[in-house]
């Protein structure tokens, strides 16, 4: 048993949600999603109908648009977008069509990643059936065609990030571009391109079906609507888990069985590690932003485990274009092995903070800015997990 | 550019089907070498050669994407066994699942054994921390696995062809 | 139409276009922000993340080289964070650095090490290891020490961008990442031209032509060896440069004088054999027109190209073979002049070839490949012994303890002698076409060029633009002239027939013109097209000194044109035909004239389709 809570989104009727869309024009379907405050729930939290929008008012030369649904959940610890996938592929082709009525695409393509290849047929099926129900292909709606293919990755953690995905998505390695110009204004072959997670597809529809307000009275002011996080690591019920944006982690923690935690990667490798005593603070863009992964770590667990872990996944998944991540995530994770082999004087681990600051604030994309932040967060609140010498822990 | 002299003329005939089912253009590299690496194994020389022959773009450019996507790496075998070697996955015995899967195989990450049955590999998130420690066994995932059901594993697919 | 945009950079106010990058925007307001990826001639990739500035609102850094000024804003390029950030990359990249600096070939050229030296970032205490390294992809001209790549990819985005060649690429991922050819393979095996671009714009030794320097010092230094040199106008054009000059600051009679200092017995032109091609190539073009206009053969076919560089006929091989017929048959001026040397000269000094030792001063990495072809060998010796570029020459002479400045002038020595102002001009892009033209004009017309064009300056084939097209009408014709008789009967069917030339410069460029002439495009209907693999032509050759950049460029293609000028206001000449050692060399050696027997066994050569496919050696 995979889904631990009840979930909205197997509420939803499908379906309804698009005719709710073609119903308007669309320009009123963007619209309906600024409304909803949604933000998209990959992890950045960009506002989705500013999204839609940039893309449907950015100029398009050939009349080319795109929709490109991120499904590379490649974020350790997250694992929602395959249960969705798996449950609800439906609700996502369906916030695809909708994002492609309301920027103008007519093409959308669903880039898969690789260790999900067996999810593939079924959405193919899915594809298939809605074709067949006149929900894809030609005239959707009178002047609308939208249709959806699926691509599949290859193997590599950077290409959720948009840029890089697009990149794969043109037959390259996956290595993230320069921003400015975002995705919106030029995108997959220079077309503006809406890249949105699996999940944002999924709640658009939501959105479309019971209308912004509904979505809007959902968690918090700044952070609305329901948000499924995927629960891993030392708890008694892992899983996905559905709840409104501002829930403390205390309650995540409570309804997985993970009270007696030392503390919570939250966000995945490129998240940070909570600890237990920050357990009040909530899952939301103004306080622990994330994508929704939750990796428990028990009372036991030694974290310099997951320094190394973390920064090992680093230094394989950076993608080598940058300077600062392709040479700081092997600098970092030899500086996690020589504290963990005591060989790290206070110079050194200061060298190391250092390090850190520069990977984050040089660093080309997310991944590499985000890279050390759980080195950085697991040194500030468990020096003695990290070996760190007496005398070094302030700074 | 030139057609290069390949000899392989299955390799041929599954790239010509690749590049009818994808399209000829550079969009269509990354399925197109998914497609060989499931039918061929290894992604050849020659196969890199030919697909950057037949899509007007250098070799080492299909190199350089062959050797940046994990699925596209790696060695000939029927079958690939991909082991989950992160946080999740880690924390519940991923690292016993490991060794026993190395010495069951008796090949080093990466390497096939000998009767170019099985090729292990270690792997990033695989994305079921629901169900850690994960592997995935071609395009199946394998979930709550324990050291004795690598050990099973392995000698099952020993028997097994290569999955279409 | 563009808006501007008020920048406010340290203090420093500039009004640019809106889109201009921010590093061109600090350029623009004479703040210098430092770089290692970025490179004039490149498209921009933000890798090396050394230029990050403050945008004022922004919370992060953004990298300079890439983001566009698209509003009135205030940019600070020298913040203490700006500054730590930059040295923590310089930390990160000077901590795999190979701590070896002083024996490195660009040292006190190097932009690592002058940004290290700067920022006081030293080697650092523990390097990080790095896979891929000490990878020795060796080819004939040019090599690669990946020890000392900082992973900036200038060289591959100049290999699969400026030159559409694609040899040098990006392979493995995170920290197995690196800079390498297909399958690592030496680039003598994967269709490498040698054009030596990428080393032109590497900040760091990570590339470097193969240097046979050592070999040249032993050689000059024996007494038994007549050790002989001859010099193309590009080098000449820029070497200036490798010791304080301004570009484009012309030092020919000052190096001839240089390398006598440096222990050359005999110093030569190589512009020389450039007048002896225009006159070889000029016939040769002349005899493929009636062949192809009158007789309707089309065994040589036009187009005729130019075959002087030699990485564009190394490309021709690889990339399109099928064309081969249309290069000409001419020995590029380097390998005209080294048969001549090993042959006619050695005989006209009563020497034996195996004695001597044929040197060339060229801007080209190419040339060392080219100089190493079996068939322009006589008795299994190469013709040119050692093909030398720019910056070896001027890393030999300051070995040496010789400068340029506040050296006296010399002339060439006989008996080759001076050469024409066209000879001059061969090395920059443009150059062949222009020379030829002059000729070609004037032996069909039996008119001046200055008839046709003022001073003979052909201008429509100057400049920089990549392709470059003109139409020549020959309105009227001469009788055949004498060094022309054996070939023509007469040349009336060439009254009125309209030439149309174009010159391309830069493979990707060249690649262009192909693709057109492949599809039945209108350069089909040309009759001759120059090509130069470099950016600019010769004076951007990958010997050249570094850096490189359109204006540097420029500035060379000034002072070889102003060389040409000089020529005529000084009573020499300044057309191949005119050029009296050039007649002489007809009149004793090559008797049966241009394009004769004696022409093709020692000036023409031969070529080998190659094709791309990487594999025939393995």
């Amino acid at each position: 048993m995979t889904v631990r809570t009840p979930m909205t989104l197997s509420a939803v009727e499908a379906g309804a949600g698009l005719r709710a869309a073609l119903s308007r024009p669309p320009a009123e379907v963007v619209d309906q999603m600024v409304a909803s405050g949604m933000r998209g729930r990959g992890g950045a939290g960009f506002p989705t109908g500013l999204k839609w929008r940039l893309a449907a008012e950015a100029d398009a030369p050939d009349g080319r648009r795109y929709v490109v649904c991120n499904a590379d959940e490649g974020e350790p610890g997250t694992f929602k977008d395959r249960v969705l996938l798996a449950k609800h592929a439906d609700l996502v082709l369906e916030g695809m069509t909708i994002a492609g009525y309301a920027i103008g695409a007519r093409e959308g393509l669903l880039y898969l990643r690789a260790e999900y290849v067996y999810l593939r047929d079924s959405l193919l099926d899915s594809l298939r059936e809605r074709r067949e129900q006149g929900l894809l292909g030609r005239e959707v709606a009178p002047g609308f065609d939208f249709d959806i293919r699926v691509h599949m990755g290859a193997g590599a953690y950077v290409c959720g990030e948009e840029s890089a995905l697009l990149e794969s998505l043109e037959g390259r390695r996956g290595e993230p571009r320069d921003r400015p110009p975002y995705p919106v204004v030029r995108g997959l072959h220079g077309a503006p391109t809406v890249v949105n997670n699996v999940e944002t597809f999924a709640w658009a529809t939501a959105v479309l079906a019971r209308g912004p307000e509904w979505f809007a009275s959902i968690g918090t002011h700044r952070s609305t609507g329901p948000k499924l996080l995927s629960v891993s690591g030392d708890v008694a019920r892992p899983g996905v888990y559905e709840f409104p944006l501002g829930v403390p982690i205390a309650e995540v923690l409570r309804a997985a069985g993970g009270t007696d935690a030392k503390a919570v990667v939250v966000g995945g490798a490129a998240g940070s590690c909570v600890p237990a005593s920050e357990f009040g603070r909530t899952v939301s863009y103004e306080d622990v932003a994330t994508g929704g992964a939750f990796i428990v770590l028990g009372p036991d667990r030694d974290l310099i485990d997951v320094a190394e872990n973390v920064a090992e996944f680093f230094a394989d998944e950076s993608c080598g274009q940058c300077a600062p991540c392709r040479l700081g995530t092997v600098a970092l994770l030899d500086g996690v092995r020589r504290l963990r082999a005591g060989n790290c004087t206070p110079d050194d681990v200061a060298r190391l903070r250092r390090l850190g600051a520069t990977m984050r604030l040089t660093s080309k994309c997310g991944l590499g800015q985000s890279s050390p932040n759980v080195f950085l967060s697991l040194l500030e609140h468990f020096p003695a997990d990290m070996r760190v010498p007496v005398g070094t822990g302030g700074e | 550019m030139l057609t290069p002299p390949v000899a392989d003329l299955a390799l041929v005939a599954d790239l010509d089907a690749l590049l009818a089912e994808h399209g000829a253009d550079r969009s269509a590299l990354l399925p197109v070498l998914a497609g060989l690496r499931r039918r061929h194994g290894e992604i050849s020389d020659a196969a890199m050669q030919l697909v950057a022959a037949r899509l007007g773009i250098p070799p080492v450019e299909v190199l350089g994407v062959v050797t940046f996507y994990s699925f596209l790496r790696g060695g000939s075998a029927r079958h690939v066994v991909r082991v989950c070697r992160t946080l999740a996955c880690e924390l519940a015995g991923a690292p016993d699942v490991w060794a026993r899967l190395e010495r069951e195989v008796g090949a080093p990450a990466g390497e096939a054994t000998s009767d170019g049955a099985v090729v292990v590999e270690r792997v990033h998130c695989i994305g079921r921390c629901d169900h850690a420690p994960a592997l995935l066994v071609d395009d199946r995932a394998l979930d709550d696995v324990t050291p004795a059901d690598a050990a099973a594993l392995v000698a099952s697919l020993r028997g097994e062809a290569r999955p279409t | 139409m563009t808006t501007q945009v008020a920048v406010d950079i340290d203090g420093r106010r500039v009004t640019i276009p809106a889109g201009t990058t921010a590093l061109d925007a600090a350029d623009a307001a004479g703040v210098r922000i430092p770089t290692l990826c970025h490179h004039p001639d490149l498209r921009d990739v933000g890798s090396c993340r050394l230029c990050m500035v403050e945008v004022e609102g922004q919370a992060g850094l953004q990298a300079a080289c890439t983001y566009p000024v698209t509003a009135d804003l205030r940019l600070r390029t020298d913040s203490p964070r700006v500054v730590d950030a930059r040295r923590g990359v310089l930390e990160l990249l000077m901590g795999e650095h190979p701590d070896r600096c002083p024996e490195c070939v660009r040292t006190g050229e190097c932009e690592l090490q002058a940004l290290a030296t700067e920022y006081g970032v030293g080697p650092a205490p523990a390097r990080v290891s790095r896979p891929l390294q000490l990878v020795d992809l060796l080819g004939p001209a040019v090599t690669v020490d990946l020890d000392a790549c900082i992973g900036c990819l200038r060289c591959v985005r100049t290999c699969a961008e400026l030159q559409d060649l694609g040899i040098l690429g990006v392979v493995g991922r995170g920290s197995s990442t690196a800079v390498s050819t297909y399958l690592g393979l030496p680039l003598a095996e994967v269709s490498c031209i040698a054009c030596g671009q990428c080393i032109n714009r590497c900040p760091t030794g990570a590339l470097r032509p193969v240097d046979r320097t050592a070999e040249l010092f032993a050689a000059l230094a024996d007494p038994t060896k007549h050790v002989v040199i001859q010099t193309a106008p590009a080098p000449r054009a820029a070497i200036g440069e490798e010791f304080g000059f301004e570009p484009g600051t012309p030092l020919t009679w000052q190096l001839n004088t240089a390398l006598r200092r440096l222990g050359f017995d005999r110093v030569f032109d190589t512009s020389f054999a450039a007048d002896l091609t225009v006159i070889e190539e000029g016939a040769e073009l002349l005899v493929r027109l009636y062949e192809n206009l009158v007789l309707g053969s089309s065994t040589h076919p036009l187009p005729l190209l130019t075959s002087c560089s030699p990485g564009w006929v190394t490309d021709l091989e690889h990339r399109d073979p099928d064309h081969l017929a249309h290069l000409s048959s001419c020995r590029s001026p380097q390998q005209m002049f080294g048969s001549l040397i090993k042959t006619w000269y050695a005989q006209q000094e009563g020497r034996d070839p195996a004695d001597i030792v044929s040197v060339s001063l060229m801007p080209c990495t190419a040339k060392k490949f080219e100089a190493t072809r079996p068939e322009l060998t006589h008795d299994g010796r190469p013709d040119v012994d050692m093909a030398l570029t720019t910056r070896e020459l001027a890393a030999m002479m300051r070995a040496r303890g010789i400068g340029l400045a506040d050296v006296p002038a010399s002339d060439f020595d006989d008996p080759f002698g001076t050469a024409s102002g066209s000879g001059v001009i061969f090395g920059v892009t443009g150059g062949v076409m222009e020379s030829a033209l002059r000729t070609v004009i004037e032996l069909v017309t039996g008119r001046p060029a200055e008839d046709y064009f003022s001073h003979a300056d052909i201008t429509p084939v100057r400049g920089f633009e990549g392709v470059r097209s003109i139409e020549v009408t020959l309105d009227r014709v001469g009788p055949v002239p004498p060094i022309l008789a054996h070939l023509l009967p007469n040349l009336e069917w060439l009254r009125g027939t309209t030439l149309r030339c174009a010159v391309a410069h830069g493979t990707a460029n060249a690649h262009a013109v192909m693709e057109d002439l492949r599809a039945g495009g209108r350069f089909s209907t040309y009759h001759f097209i120059e090509v130069m693999a470099c950016p600019g032509g010769c004076l951007g050759g990958g010997g050249q000194p570094v850096p490189t950049s359109a204006t540097v460029r420029a500035a060379r293609a000034r002072s070889i044109y102003a060389e040409d000028a000089r020529y005529g206001q000084t009573g020499r000449a300044r057309k191949s035909h005119e050029n009296p050692a050039v007649l002489r060399l007809y009149r004793d050696l090559l008797t049966d004239g241009p394009g004769g027997p004696t022409s093709h066994r020692l000036l023409h050569t031969t070529y080998t389709g190659r094709g791309t496919y990487v594999g025939a050696t393995r």
